[in-house]
């Protein structure tokens, strides 16, 4: 075998059960190539000791039925997990030790994955860029100076840097299929509902998703399949029969109607994006679909409406942390300057705008012209997808409206880059499945992506249809170890 | 609507964070800018339109009247900025 | 202007009080409103608190199927509207024994809407509005006196369901919030939805106060006193707060719309936060909830587990058991107390039951402080003291007696009378002995009542009781002497 973590998801979990390597060694590797990669600022938090142990603990005695069997994952520092310093990116939780585990960790532990270490984001999942986080921001492997994207770039970096052979991350506005698409990987934000939110930090509770990152379509399929569960302790986790993705994989989507919205089409859009649309649109009639032109009306409407909804949510969610049960707290002259300084302190600059613009929402006077307006705006868009999904099986629109940008380069204009999540932000909205796959280069050799929408609970055909492009597009990440000395 | 400085004030005591004068003031710009942007939805009639107020295809799930948590108030207190085996502590609040 | 209208008057000028009350009633319930830890009261700090409770990241809300009945079932007892869509909202603001930084509770949809009270007044019955009944989660407690430097925290309370019961500003005196507060105790506790409790916090109330001239229709500027834990607080509040706003208004001053504290120790209420730094409570959807809804098949279902309530049982006790409005009025206030009657009145007499209940036992219990359930005199025993003077064993007076040593030994009232000798003397030829024997010993006596002094048949009662050392049977001692002294 040349280079393990080479190996995709599923041949890591074959040569396993087939006894051709071992955990240990696939950890091991994982491990020292990780160690190796400071310079990407992908971990805050790294727990390679007890992975190497939990790695010969699972090969003393195997157990070769699991889904993941002794495959090692390092995870978004947003999911808790037991024992193991959770933070948010944020120094408000710099040393908060979770006592808990979340939902969809367990999954994975339960399916025989093992923690290798918590992955750096945007601070409470506010960003596209990995630029807010505490820790600082993570460089992608494509470019020393360019931003893997975010909220989940600490997990795409990892990702396309091999330091993880699969992760998993959140999604509230394109927060994973956006940093997917800057890396030349696959992302999916599954329906809202199929996914559990307990023990993940929340930002804005309507619209936050877990979902997998993965290097194809087919770990993908694998990692969905393990991590969408039926919870009853989230009271919005969908109960319903759950199908095998895994095994339902497969290429065969003939007579497949395709929408292509005409409104996702942008103002100075590059034209390499667009070209990669009309390949894709090419693909897709080669493996027997059928295109078919479409219109979401208020597509233009779904960002705005997003920065109201998102923030007024995540005001209230992170009203919590006021440094009385757990995380930083500042000295303060009495309970309120306590609170202030606290949150002052503990906050970063774009998390504190997002709270400000929420309570300003919210708050009485304007609950009415904004919230009230918003939450009828989101229907509106809602109904968009219902009427279309009446004429077609699944959406293809480009994933972003740009190839991931520079470091440094959006972060002191707030509306610029929060119009990176275009395509994506109404997915969120209308709590569809999506899912982002690489689909070509642009003139600088960065990824560009294209994503597929799906009707609710259709994972299993957005993803046949990523499976069936992804052959046609053949996209190959030719990522150097410049960042490796 | 602009949103002055008072306003960045008031917000600011409302989500209980501090910011000073410089801050506030790059509040102000960066809180216009965005609000200015989010206008945008007032070219929409949505007179008619029912408020989407739950996105989750579901009917709420109810749960039975059971005790299921047990005393676990080691854990509860563990990550408590102030070290006290029974209590939360707080600087003294006078009502 | 009737007498029993509760006046303020200053400067000539004639006052009435306007007063609302939003009632905090604790949800009887095993487990928390949204999380499954523990509900009792009076536990170590901090050791019913789940990390729900504690809002720690990442904890979410699932709600318990028993409040949500315990509401419907309230609102019933209420004879109010029950609404089949209901919505949870966040009601946001920061203090240190609220961990979420917001309170799940109902804003614009309450579980409940409008409905009524009937209160029993000495002028007749009277009508009180309720305006609604939500669903909400309590916060915990703040301690300020262990530690002199910091406030402590218990979180057991955080999370318990609460209902809050808003009144229409219907009320107008201190004595009708305490019928008020006492019929919707008995409400629920006929449901068995709160136990009313006052002095473990079950129920609170923060009580809405407002004046104006009479012959005013509108509404006066209203002040709200937050968080008064027992009836006679709320009284001596409303009545402070009350000339307050008359004095003031008599000055010429204006009311300004605040919220005050009832301070018990110097017996005023003084102002917490005025309008201006009023909370905004930015009020919107729980996001991680659903609307609740129900069908009225549901609806139908918990109407068949309603109990008979305090208005028909009184119904049913003036119709059947030809009770008076106010004896009924006083036997059906509390569950016990009319469970206690309805016991006595299985196997005795309804008119004696009811009158030994609301005399000599509530005179006993009040003596002593105790519940009706604490009662030293059960039930089985007192009936059978009834039916020891139903059936002649023993007088009235003796019964009293009896009664006097079962509230100490807590003996059966048989024993007693067999005992010590009580037994009543019936025999008709045993007293004539009697009666012949205080008529001889007083001819004089006997010839001037003959001669017309009605009045001296008294006497002659007494020496016979007196000769039969209390035990002679006063209907016969009465019948017999009449016969004697008219032959
Ligand atoms: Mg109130
Ligand atoms: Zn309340």
């Amino acid at each position: 075998m040349s280079n393990i973590t080479d190996l995709s998801l599923n041949e890591l979990v074959n040569n396993v059960k087939s006894k051709k390597i071992s955990s240990k060694e696939i950890t091991k590797a994982y491990v020292e190539r990780s160690k190796k990669s400071n310079k990407l600022n992908t971990y805050i938090e790294r727990t390679f000791d007890n992975a190497l142990k939990n790695s010969e603990k699972f090969d003393n005695s195997p157990n070769l039925e699991k889904k993941l069997p002794g495959i090692p994952f390092a995870v978004k520092d947003l999911f808790c997990t037991k024992g193991v310093k959770t933070t948010a990116s944020s120094k408000i939780l710099e040393n908060f030790i979770p006592t808990y585990e979340s939902t969809i960790t367990q999954n994975l532990w339960d399916a025989g994955a093992i923690l290798l270490g918590k992955l750096n984001c945007d601070e409470f999942a506010m960003g596209s860029s990995n630029e807010t986080s505490y820790f600082g921001n993570v460089i992608s492997p494509i470019s020393d100076n360019l931003v893997p994207g975010g909220s989940s770039g600490g997990s795409a970096s990892a990702l396309a840097a091999k330091l993880t052979p699969a992760t998993i991350g959140t999604d509230t506005g394109g927060s994973i299929r956006q940093p997917a698409s800057f890396t030349g990987t696959v992302g999916l934000k599954p329906t809202y509902g199929s996914c559990s939110r307990y023990g993940i930090v929340a930002f804005a509770s309507s619209l936050d998703q877990a979902g997998p990152m993965t290097r194809n379509v087919k770990d993908c399929s694998l990692l969905l399949e393990v991590m969408s569960s039926f919870d009853p302790k989230d009271s919005t986790s969908v109960d319903f029969k759950r199908p095998n993705y895994f095994t339902g994989l497969n290429k065969n989507i003939k007579g497949k109607k395709i929408g292509i919205p005409k409104e996702y089409r942008v103002d100075g859009m590059p034209k390499e994006i667009d070209k990669l649309w009309e390949k894709g649109k090419e693909y897709l009639k080669d493996c027997g679909a059928e295109i078919v032109d479409i219109s979401l009306p208020h597509t233009n409407y779904a960002l705005p409406t997003y920065y109201i909804v998102a923030p007024a949510e995540a005001s209230s969610n992170l009203a919590r942390y006021d440094g009385v049960k757990y995380g930083l707290r500042a000295d303060g002259e009495n309970l309120i300057d306590m609170y202030e300084k606290t949150r002052s302190q503990g906050f970063g600059e774009e998390v504190k705008r997002r709270i400000m613009i929420g309570t300003y929402v919210l708050s009485s006077g304007y609950y009415d012209a904004y919230y009230l307006k918003a939450q009828k705006v989101r229907k509106l868009i809602k109904n968009d997808f219902d009427d279309v999904f009446k004429k077609v099986d699944a959406i293809l629109t480009p994933s972003t409206p740009s190839s991931a940008f520079k470091v440094g380069e959006k972060s002191n204009d707030p509306v610029s880059m929060y119009l990176n999540d275009i395509f994506t932000v109404p997915v969120n909205l209308a709590g569809l499945p999506g899912i982002s796959i690489p689909a070509g280069l642009d003139k600088n050799n960065y990824p560009l992506g294209l994503q597929i929408i799906g009707k609710p609970f259709d994972e299993q055909n957005i993803l046949n249809i990523a499976y069936s492009m992804e052959e046609k597009i053949n996209f190959k990440l030719n990522i150097k170890d410049w960042w490796i000395k | 609507m602009a949103i002055d400085l008072k306003t960045v004030k008031h917000i600011s005591k409302l989500a209980r964070i501090s910011v000073n004068d410089e801050k506030a003031k790059k509040l102000e710009k960066d809180l216009n800018s965005i609000f200015k942007w989010i206008e945008q939805l007032n070219e929409l009639n949505t007179d008619k339109v029912e408020p989407l107020t739950s996105i989750a295809e579901t009917k709420l799930r109810l749960r039975k009247d059971k005790i299921l948590s047990e005393n676990i108030r080691d854990e509860i207190l563990k990550n408590s900025p102030k070290d006290n085996k029974d209590y939360f502590v707080v600087p003294k609040v006078v009502e | 202007m009737s007498k029993d209208q509760y006046v303020i008057e200053k400067n000539g000028n004639k006052y009435e009080v306007v007063i609302g009350l939003e009632v905090h009633a604790q949800v009887l319930s095993d487990s928390k409103l949204f999380s499954a830890s523990a509900t009792k009261f009076g536990s170590e700090p901090n050791t019913q608190v789940s990390l729900v409770d504690a809002a720690f990241p990442g904890m979410l809300p699932v709600i318990n199927e028993y409040c949500i009945k315990q509401a419907v079932k309230t609102g019933i007892g209420l004879n109010a509207k029950i609404h089949k869509k209901s919505i949870f909202d966040r009601k946001n603001y920061f203090y240190a024994d609220l961990p979420q930084g917001y309170q799940i509770s109902q804003y614009k949809d309450p579980i409940v809407g409008e409905g009524n009270v009937i209160l029993d007044l000495p002028s007749g019955p009277k009508t009180i509005g309720i305006e609604r009944l939500h669903l909400e989660q309590d916060a915990g407690k703040s301690i300020h006196d262990i530690d002199p430097g910091s406030t402590l925290v218990d979180l057991n309370r955080s999370g318990v369901a609460l209902m809050e019961i808003v009144s229409k500003p219907d009320l107008r005196s201190p004595e009708e919030v305490n019928l008020y507060i006492k019929k919707l105790r008995s409400i629920m506790r006929y449901l068995g939805t709160c136990d009313g409790n006052m002095q473990e916090g079950s129920l609170r109330a923060d009580v809405n106060v407002s004046v104006r001239k009479f012959g005013d229709d509108k509404l006066g500027t209203r002040c709200e006193i937050k968080n008064v834990n027992s009836i006679k607080f709320m009284q001596m509040a409303i009545e402070y707060e009350a000339n307050r706003q008359v004095e003031l208004l008599e000055k010429g001053g204006k009311i300004d719309q605040e919220t005050r504290l009832f301070d018990t120790k110097k017996n005023q209420t003084r102002s917490m936060r005025s309008k201006e730094d009023a909370h905004d409570y930015r009020y919107f959807p729980d996001p991680d909830l659903l609307p609740l809804e129900f069908n009225d098949e549901y609806i139908e279902n918990v109407k068949k587990e309603i109990p008979e309530l305090p208005d028909q049982k009184k119904n049913r006790f003036i119709e059947k058991f030809k009770l008076t409005p106010y004896e009924a009025t006083i036997l059906v206030s509390d569950l016990d107390t009319s469970k206690y009657f309805e016991k006595v009145i299985e196997k005795s007499d309804v008119k004696l039951s009811a009158n030994w209940i609301t005399g000599e036992l509530f005179a006993l219990l009040n003596d002593k402080n105790l519940e009706i359930s604490q009662s030293p005199i059960g039930p089985e025993n007192l009936s059978k003291l009834l039916n020891l003077i139903s059936d002649g064993t023993i007088s009235g007076k003796i019964a009293k007696t009896v009664f006097e040593i079962m509230s100490k030994d807590e003996k059966d009232p048989n024993l007693i009378v067999k005992e010590k000798g009580l037994k009543q003397e019936s025999d008709p030829k045993a007293l004539e002995v009697l009666i012949q024997k205080v008529m001889s010993s007083n001819e004089d006596k006997v010839k001037e009542y003959k001669s017309g002094k009605d009045k001296l048949f008294g006497f002659f009662v007494g020496q016979v009781m007196k000769e039969s050392k209390g035990k002679g049977n006063p209907q016969l001692i009465n019948k017999i002497l009449k016969e004697k002294l008219n032959g």
